[in-house]
């Protein structure tokens, strides 16, 4: 390594590519769609009904939004708490798509409830009883201890250049001084902050696969174990490194920077072994509960089960142990990818495929409307996170100055 | 960071988490024994659907004329209830006698352990300990997490409504008891298909009908043991997973889900013990980094 890597922002990059435009004109069509669903109510532009309560704004805006959040955690818990001074250059990228994703759970479970001018009631109405209250609370303190978290990005960014309009430029000085106290605060307790984090992670990560034990004999017994939480816990543990591998490599391109290679390959050479874990209990389950007999029958359930296992699990698994993949950029987006897809098959099955109400008349698939929403939210994230990174210090790049003085020094772990 | 200043910031973080020790599962909740219940003889119901009249009459639902009911056209779908009925009648071919079909009324069980009050999230539903499970309308946020528990896939919710939209599922007339009145569907029944009483004495009901005609009923009361037991209670002349019963344990609905629940918040003490853990492994290796 030659350079010094120094978060910056990307200001001289063009914020407006087709690319861009693309998003957001989907996320316009998304907030066209929103209108009917606060104007009319859920019914009129989703395939909810009393047969299937939750779609695909549970399933994939709020539990894979979760799970592929946990990017955050695992990084934070390498970074911070294990201490791995290398993989400085992701916590900030990890912690801001963190930020963000969970932001967007919230925003998806706003708009799934049915009365969510109510969404404040879990924080005074408690029943300790439900996994769904637990995830509740603990997406909400986890989303707080995440914009904590980024605080000190917003300080080093501001602190000293703090510069309103003319009219509000009396607020300079106070708006510094605050600045400035958070992140001398900051600096002492974040680690109370960061462990907390990681607490929380685990357990709610845990309490979303406890959200379908409930439903019993309505889930298909493939998906449906008392394990669910373990399989959760692990599985977003494993998607944790390929996301984060996933979404360097895109911002990358996008940027046209030169890819953190020898960090990522490193994260991957970590996946390999958490994947393994995870099918290890995976199968142990099926074997204990005998459900290997359910993939006997061709069906839905079956069909969609042996295309999770296989493109979201044990190809990945088998690809992240080998050399030429962790090498090479392609093959590990490749992998990453597939097991970004592959969690978040898991939650869709565990949510909507495998949940067979006996009384249905027919099977959910969701409406257009429910696509546009979900596929709006994913522009509109990408969008903020494109837009905070041209203006907060969070993606590293090498740093000419330092480059020049420590040139020849051995440059080690310490910052 | 100084020793001092971890141990003083841990020992905050702790004390933080410790009042919300009172999350752990509400005490043992006590229910009547004296309860109440329904004992619906599927064997004599004759599908006049005059229970559903009443039941919107009673609940303010937009309803026909009751002459309406008489239609037995309805009869050609299976009905569920939902956010606009909150009890059918649906009908059987009966393999004994097919002249005579089978009518099964429909509505909440009233499980003595249910699963939608177990699930939801700020205990909007109520099991009262006198049997009806009731729901709230000042406290329920729509999430429908009740409707995903439910085991008989009772509870509805009104799609249509873009504010306040209600839960909607037998409450058991709990409004009319207090008033010392039956529940609607059984003031109605012509035919004393549905009996009303302690649960208990309605088990011995049961039993008595099932022991002095065996040849009429089939040796087994649904609600009995199902899920833990239901309030509601039900007779018939053959299997009941013919008459569209799901088939269910007798373990109470929500038993798994509690136990992964409190065992992962044993009075916090889990959760604060890795949070103690990974503070030591920071600290550890903080401490490592430093000295290098």
């Amino acid at each position: 390594m030659d350079f010094l890597m120094k978060p910056t922002l990307l200001k001289d990059k063009k914020f407006f590519t087709p690319g861009v435009i693309i998003l957001i004109l989907l996320a316009i069509n998304a907030i066209v769609f929103l209108a009917f669903r606060f104007f009319s109510g859920l019914g009129s532009m989703t395939n909810l009904n009393n047969q299937n309560p939750w779609g695909i704004w549970i399933a994939i805006d709020v539990a894979s939004g979760v799970a592929l959040a946990a990017g955050g955690f695992t990084s934070a818990a390498l970074g911070h708490i294990i201490h791995k001074n290398e993989y400085e250059v992701i916590l900030r990228p990890a912690l801001l798509t963190a930020m963000l994703g969970y932001t967007f759970v919230a925003l998806g479970v706003f708009i799934d409830l049915g009365r969510y001018y109510y969404i404040w009631h879990p924080l005074v109405m408690w029943n300790g009883s439900s996994p769904l209250f637990e995830v509740g609370i603990c997406v909400i303190i986890y989303v707080t201890v995440l914009y904590i978290e980024f605080i000190p990005i917003v300080c080093e960014r501001f602190i000293g250049k703090v510069k309103l309009i003319a009219s509000l430029s009396f607020l300079n000085k106070p708006i510094d001084s605050l600045l400035r106290f958070l992140d001398r605060s900051l600096s002492k307790t974040m680690f109370i902050f960061i462990i907390a984090g990681v607490v929380l992670s685990t357990l709610h990560q845990s309490s979303l696969g406890t959200l379908m034990v409930i439903a019993g004999p309505k889930m298909h017994p493939l998906w449906q174990t008392p394990i669910l939480p373990l399989l959760f816990l692990l599985s977003a543990i494993g998607v944790g490194f390929p996301m984060i591998i996933f979404e360097s490599l895109i911002a990358s391109r996008s940027f046209g920077l030169k890819a953190e290679m020898h960090v990522l390959s490193k994260l991957g050479r970590m996946v390999g072994p958490i994947l393994g874990i995870y099918l290890a209990f995976k199968i142990g389950d099926m074997f204990i509960r005998g459900t290997f007999v359910y993939l006997t029958e061709i069906n839905t359930q079956s069909i969609m089960f042996v295309i999770e296992m296989l493109v979201g699990v044990i190809v990945p698994l088998r690809m992240f142990f080998s050399e030429k993949v962790l090498n090479s950029k392609l093959l590990l987006f490749f992998a990453s990818t597939l097991t970004v897809i592959g969690v978040m098959l898991n939650r869709i099955n565990t949510f909507l495929v495998a949940y067979s109400p006996p009384y249905a008349l027919k099977s959910y698939f969701p409406s257009v409307g429910e696509i546009s929403v979900t596929v709006g939210f994913i522009a509109i994230l990408v969008l903020i996170y494109r837009v905070i990174v041209m203006n907060l210090p969070v993606i590293s790049l090498p740093d000419k100055k330092l480059v020049h003085k420590t040139k020849y020094e051995i440059i080690g772990g310490s910052k | 960071m100084d020793r001092r200043n971890f141990l003083k910031a841990a020992a905050i973080a702790c004390t933080a988490a410790i009042p919300a020790k009172d999350l752990k599962a509400n005490e043992k909740f006590k229910i009547d024994e004296d309860r109440v219940g329904v004992l619906v003889d599927t064997t004599i119901c004759i599908g006049c659907r005059n229970c559903e009249w009443a039941c919107k009459k009673a609940h303010n639902l937009s309803t026909e004329p009751l002459e309406k009911y008489s239609n037995r056209e309805v009869f050609e779908n299976k009905r569920r209830p939902n956010n606009k009925a909150l009890t059918v009648v649906n009908q059987f071919y009966n393999p004994k006698n097919s002249q005579l079909p089978i009518d099964v009324k429909v509505q909440c069980m009233h499980c003595d352990e249910p699963a939608c009050v177990s699930a939801c999230i700020v205990h909007a539903i109520t099991k009262h300990k006198e049997g009806p499970v009731t729901w709230d309308s000042t406290m329920c946020i729509g999430c429908r997490y009740c409707m995903v528990a439910c085991p008989f896939q009772i509870p509805a919710f009104e799609y249509d409504k873009a504010l306040q939209p209600k839960i909607m599922k037998c409450d058991f007339c709990i409004d009319r008891q207090k008033e010392g009145k039956l529940p609607a569907c059984v003031e109605i029944c012509p035919t004393e298909t549905l009996t009303f009483g302690k649960r208990k004495d309605l088990i011995e009901i049961a039993r008595d009908r099932i022991k002095r005609k065996p040849n009429r009923y089939s040796n087994h009361i649904l609600g009995e043991h199902e899920v833990g037991g239901t309030s509601w209670l039900y007779l018939a002349g053959q299997d009941f997973s013919k008459l569209d019963f799901p088939k269910l344990v007798s373990d109470p609905a929500p038993g798994v889900t509690e136990s992964i629940q409190h065992g992962i918040f044993a009075y916090f003490i889990p959760p604060i013990a890795l949070y103690a853990l990974l503070g030591g492994i920071m600290w550890i290796n903080k401490n490592k980094s430093g000295e290098e």
